[in-house]
């Protein structure tokens, strides 16, 4: 390349400065329902698969089959078969099936069992006589959920979180390219179809660096919460 | 002050069998008291412990503490009954995740006590076990006699009647295992408070125990009064571990 073609290359990237802003906050809504769903719901289910297991407080074999054999059966779909099976209930929810909102929707079906996992994965790593402890001081399953599981599993829910964010940067690319949009869209719209190359570089660059930042923060934040 | 009843408690091998930690045993133990539960790994010296705040619900048999059985109240009435009776364990069980003064406060924000009454109430009891000056470290900076002590401090918090401790001196230094001791007898003397101390040590009966039970394959073998720090003991294997010890 010579220095007119990066002029040029520069130029097309200024000139694209308003759809880049606008992929980025498809994407960062994607993102953020996705998350948010994982939380609310897949936060909950995660504490109930680990609770139910045997010798844990409710322990309670069928339901914890039940709910293992069906978060397994979710995460094993391959996210883009999951996303084009979801598309009728996609349609009933969102109303469509393009933009940002109808892709959140298979985005945060993949995430609610994922996260679920990690919080039971992480909630663990608690030593089981702490647990203990706390209910003989008479505490209560939601004083031992919010006071003893939490809290001490807090630096490991946010690490999950990163991690979970991080996967899901990626998945929400995919479902841009089926009609969500986003940054992943637009690198594929601009950068493969109109080999517009410096877009398809830009777009990496832009995801490399995001990756960065939440993995940093994430980190930080872990560190920070973590008094072992 | 506790009444074991005929208690009983079996366990399911992972082979499906069953095996029994806790045989058909009584046990008084009085107001007051500081009383040993010694005998080798596996005698079912914890499960007996844990039998009298109902961590281990017996198959058989009535757990009766200060004046109450337990086996037949609800989950509620448990847990405001487990109030009343503090609980020390020879790994600490600390929350890591809070400071000293907040793993002392645990329990009295279980009991539902005002923030007042909670910052009052964890001074007093961090005085009483001398660790005013660590309230706002976290446990992973103090030492093990350290954690100990921070343990036997939430134990007294809700100023419980009862205090079980299973083996709080097995992962100190014989240095340190002495101030715990002496920290478990000056409880019991100033406040009254009835102690079950879980132990393999003759030398933790002799030097803080009033009385002591002695387990062996789920069974009380003998129980055995000590006079100034001199265990009474009759059965063959009382006094082997007395020549151990
Ligand atoms: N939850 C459980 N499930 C299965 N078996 C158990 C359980 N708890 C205890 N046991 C068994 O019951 C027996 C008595 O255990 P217990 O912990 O009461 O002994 P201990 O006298 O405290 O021994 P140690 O000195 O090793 O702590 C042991 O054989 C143990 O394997
Ligand atoms: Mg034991």
């Amino acid at each position: 390349m010579d220095a007119l073609a990066v002029h040029d290359a520069l130029q097309n990237l200024l000139t694209l400065t308003p759809e880049i802003w606008q992929a980025v906050k498809e994407t960062g809504l994607m993102l953020g329902i996705g998350l948010f769903a994982a939380i609310a719901i897949g936060g909950p289910l995660g504490i109930v698969l680990y609770l139910s297991q045997p010798g844990q407080l409710f322990a309670h074999r069928l339901l914890n089959g039940v709910l293992g054999w069906l978060v397994n059966l979710v995460r094993s779909f391959p996210f883009i078969i999951l996303m084009v099976s979801l598309v009728p209930l996609t349609r009933i929810l969102v109303g469509s099936t393009i933009g940002p909102v109808a892709a959140a929707v298979p985005l945060s079906f993949a995430a609610i069992p994922y996260f679920a996992r990690l919080v039971e994965q992480t909630l663990r790593e608690i030593p089981r006589g702490v647990i203990e402890a706390a209910e003989s001081m008479g505490a209560s399953p939601m004083q031992i959920i919010c006071k003893v599981l939490l809290n001490e599993g807090r630096s490991g829910l946010i690490s999950s979180l990163t991690i979970l964010t991080i996967s899901f940067l990626s998945y929400s690319a995919v479902a841009g390219v089926v009609g969500g949009g986003g940054i992943g869209d637009l690198a594929i719209r601009y950068g493969y179809y109109r080999y517009e190359t410096e877009v398809m570089v830009a777009m990496v660059l832009l995801l490399v660096l995001i990756v960065q930042i939440i993995q940093i923060v994430g980190n930080r934040l872990a560190a920070r919460l973590d008094k072992r | 002050m506790i009444h074991l009843q005929a208690v009983h408690k079996r366990f399911q091998r992972p082979d499906g069998g069953w095996f029994t930690a806790v045989e058909d045993t009584s046990l008084s133990i009085g107001a007051g008291e500081i009383f040993g539960l010694i005998g080798f790994s596996g005698a079912g010296k914890s499960t007996l412990l844990r039998l009298i705040n109902l961590l281990e619900r017996p198959d058989a048999g009535a757990v009766i503490v200060d004046g109450r059985d337990l086996t037949s109240l609800s989950a509620r009435e448990l847990r405001r009954a487990r109030q009343n009776i503090g609980m020390v364990f020879q790994q600490f069980n600390l929350l890591t995740n809070r400071t000293v003064a907040d793993n002392v406060a645990f329990p009295l924000e279980v009991a539902g006590w005002s923030r007042a009454d909670i910052a009052a109430r964890v001074d007093e009891c961090l005085d009483v076990v001398s660790l005013g000056d660590r309230a706002r470290h976290y446990p992973a900076q103090l030492s093990g006699g350290q954690k100990q002590r921070v343990g036997i401090a939430r134990a007294l918090a809700s100023r419980p009647r009862v205090i079980l401790a299973d083996e709080p001196t097995s992962a100190l230094d014989p240095r340190t295992t002495q101030s715990i001791l002496e920290c478990l007898k000056n409880i019991n003397e100033r406040f009254g408070v009835t102690v079950v101390v879980v132990t393999h040590e003759m030398g933790v009966i002799r030097s803080i125990c009033h009385r002591a039970a002695l387990l062996d394959h789920g069974r009380i073998a003998e129980v055995m009064d000590v006079v100034d720090g001199s265990v009474d003991a009759r059965t063959d294997l009382a006094l082997s571990l007395l020549e151990a010890a």
